[in-house]
């Protein structure tokens, strides 16, 4: 019998905690496909976030350091100073990269860190339980936006992708999606190309924000949360490469 | 100068460096590789100085956006098994609690200097020991406690370095250097030599990459029922052998002392010419002085209470340190405070008055019928 698709090495053969219809698992995947095809398990660090991927150590098998929420960047720059040799990856969410950790994010960018950071854009606080994120969209029922984020008093979702692609120490920024068979190969390849740079040396930094269903605190069925995506987020977020 | 300060290293000549920058040179010394923080007066010369010496030594010296980046770089790179520290001062160790507590959590080790200022809030920049409790009690969430060293002179501030690092690798745990305002910009004479480290043992915990072994795990997150009781009680045994073995602490002219004031870093400096002057003055009194503030001399200082009549706590803070003199005293002898807030530092002459309000000089004495 011919083999036509098998586990990577490196995702742990095991069932996550993940809901239904939850877009971590694919985008773990697709870490664990990228650090075996470019060979650098023996080389990489990576950081989980505190988020719903908080045990994410326990689906991907490479070295993992789980830290404060919104730290990674930081926490990334003390590791790959010091090992400039390691591939270093931050995995974080839209609370944790967009709400309590901007500062750093930001200002890994600016002093252009040479890390990797896969940002799951999934529009709310999935492990909190459903509340507003910065990149809840306008009109979205959340746990603490009950009428639906009004941008009077709850503000705009934020745009992390087109602020990051205006510092010039963030050398890679593209904007993909887990909505779709064909989504998820463009997403592969961003993360790919991600990895890419940094194996390569390239002076900055590189972020992949990934359009993730949440099909749990969206309140609707997974196959209604891709489309979702589809047809309401990317309206906010368009996808694309912003940059490099 | 810096050449010529390193230079002398080998032949272990005297050179004069204000406490900052002798500090900063101490932690190269003890073979920090990375130095991560954000100015913050009174500690200022230790970031500077390190962002010239760290690339010239080709280890790493990075200026953080924040106290909070400065203690996570820390935290990264100590998980990948490096020898890092940051430093700054109180309102910037506040921020960096969180981080101390992960550092914990994790049991990575790390060292923090903080050179005291004066508190609450903005407070001032005169120097102050106002964190103790901060300090000695952990500091941020969580049942957890860090090595609190609190050194009195230049050149103990210089020895605290090495010490603090092998602390911090043996123990897997953060090691705080207590400073204050004074000690880091006093100049003073110093001898900075390489030391021997401790017997270490191997950071096979390190997250160093995969390579032909299991995946390495760094975390504080115990969620399965009773784990995380259980890794609290791995790290209570842990402090425990640190209280066990690692107190260090001064005793200075106790012999016969009817007064034992208590006093730590720079207050013990004023303390011990008060002392002198008391004793030319002929009155009985000593000093001990904590030189680990945790683990704090609780068996000397209990001791001491069995033999002296009373006990003085000196400190510039509204009286912090006096508590666990309070607690090693534990009721057998009265415990008073000469405490300095806000930036407040005690004179030699304020604490004699207060030694004389309290003793009876020997020649006065009524003999005892
Ligand atoms: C300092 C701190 N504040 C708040 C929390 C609670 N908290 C945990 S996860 C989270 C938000 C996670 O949302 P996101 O980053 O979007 O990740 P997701 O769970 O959606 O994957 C919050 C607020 C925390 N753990 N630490």
């Amino acid at each position: 019998m011919k083999t036509v698709f098998a586990r990577t090495p490196s995702l742990k053969d095991c069932t996550t905690h993940y809901c239904p219809g939850c877009g971590h698992g694919i985008a773990h995947r697709l870490i664990a496909e990228t650090i075996d095809e470019l060979g650098i398990r023996g080389r990489t660090i990576g950081i989980a976030p505190v988020g719903c991927a908080v045990l994410m150590y326990d689906y991907i098998d490479v070295d993992m350091v789980e830290v404060a929420h919104g730290r990674p960047p930081a926490v990334a720059t003390g590791m790959k100073r010091t090992n400039p040799d390691k591939i270093v990856f931050s995995y974080q969410g839209d609370g944790d990269l967009a709400a309590i950790g901007t500062a750093e994010i930001i200002h890994a960018a600016h002093r252009a860190e040479q890390i990797t950071v896969i940002f799951i854009n999934n529009a709310v606080f999935g492990m909190t339980g459903g509340q507003m994120a910065p990149t809840t969209i306008l009109g979205q029922v959340t746990a603490t936006t009950p009428q639906g984020r009004n941008r009077t008093g709850e503000g705009y979702p934020l745009q992390v992708s087109e602020i990051m692609a205006l510092l010039p120490g963030a050398i890679y920024v593209e904007r993909c999606a887990l909505s779709g068979p064909a989504a998820v190969r463009n997403t592969k390849k961003a993360i790919k190309h991600a990895f890419e740079l940094q194996v390569e040396g390239a002076e900055g930094l590189s972020l992949v924000e990934v359009l993730s269903p949440c099909p749990t605190y969206w309140r609707m069925p997974p196959a209604k949360a891709m489309e979702w995506i589809e047809n309401e987020m990317t309206k906010v977020f368009p996808l694309g490469r912003l940059k490099g | 100068m810096i050449e010529k300060r390193h230079a002398c290293n080998a032949a272990s000549e005297r050179v004069l460096m204000c406490g900052n920058e002798a500090l900063a040179e101490a932690a190269i010394l003890a073979g920090c590789d990375a130095y991560f923080g954000y100015p913050i007066t009174p500690q200022n010369e230790i970031t500077a100085y390190m962002s010239r010496r760290m690339p010239e030594e080709g280890r790493v010296f990075v200026q953080s956006e924040s106290e909070l980046a400065a203690i996570n770089m820390v935290f990264g790179a100590s998980a990948t098994g490096k020898r890092t520290m940051t430093s700054s001062s109180s309102p910037g160790i506040s921020l960096m609690q969180e981080g101390i507590s992960y550092l914990a959590g994790a049991e990575l080790p790390a060292v923090v200097v903080n050179v005291m200022r004066g508190g609450p809030g903005l407070g001032n920049i005169a120097p102050s020991q106002a964190d103790y409790f901060q300090a000695t009690r952990g500091g941020g969430h969580g049942d957890y406690r860090t090595i609190v060293l609190g050194p009195s002179t230049v050149q103990e501030l210089v020895d605290c370095m090495s010490l603090a690092f092998d602390l911090a690798d043996v123990y897997r745990m953060t090691v705080v250097v207590l400073a204050d305002g004074i000690l880091g910009q006093m100049m003073e004479p110093v001898v900075l030599e390489k030391k021997p480290r401790r017997k270490l043992p191997p950071k096979d915990w390190a997250l160093t990459g995969a390579k032909e072994r299991e995946q390495n795990i760094v975390r504080s997150l115990w969620l399965p029922e009773g784990r995380l009781e259980e890794h609290n009680r791995k790290l209570q045994a842990k402090y425990e052998q640190v209280q066990k073995n690692e107190v260090l602490c001064e005793q200075y002219e106790l012999e016969d002392a009817e007064v034992v004031v208590v006093a730590y870093g720079v207050a013990a400096r004023i303390v011990r010419s008060a002392v002198n002057r008391a004793r030319q003055e002929g009155m009985p009194v000593g000093l001990i002085r904590p030189i680990t503030l945790w683990p704090f001399p609780m068996e000397q200082i209990s001791k001491a209470a069995e033999e002296f009549r009373l006990f003085l706590a000196v400190e510039m803070s509204s009286g912090q340190m006096v508590e666990d003199v309070q607690l090693a005293v534990a009721g057998k002898a009265p415990v008073l405070l000469h405490g300095r807030p806000g930036g407040g530092v005690p004179t030699v002459d304020e604490i004699l008055d207060k030694i004389k309000q309290l003793t009876i000089p020997k020649n006065k004495r009524k003999m005892k019928s």
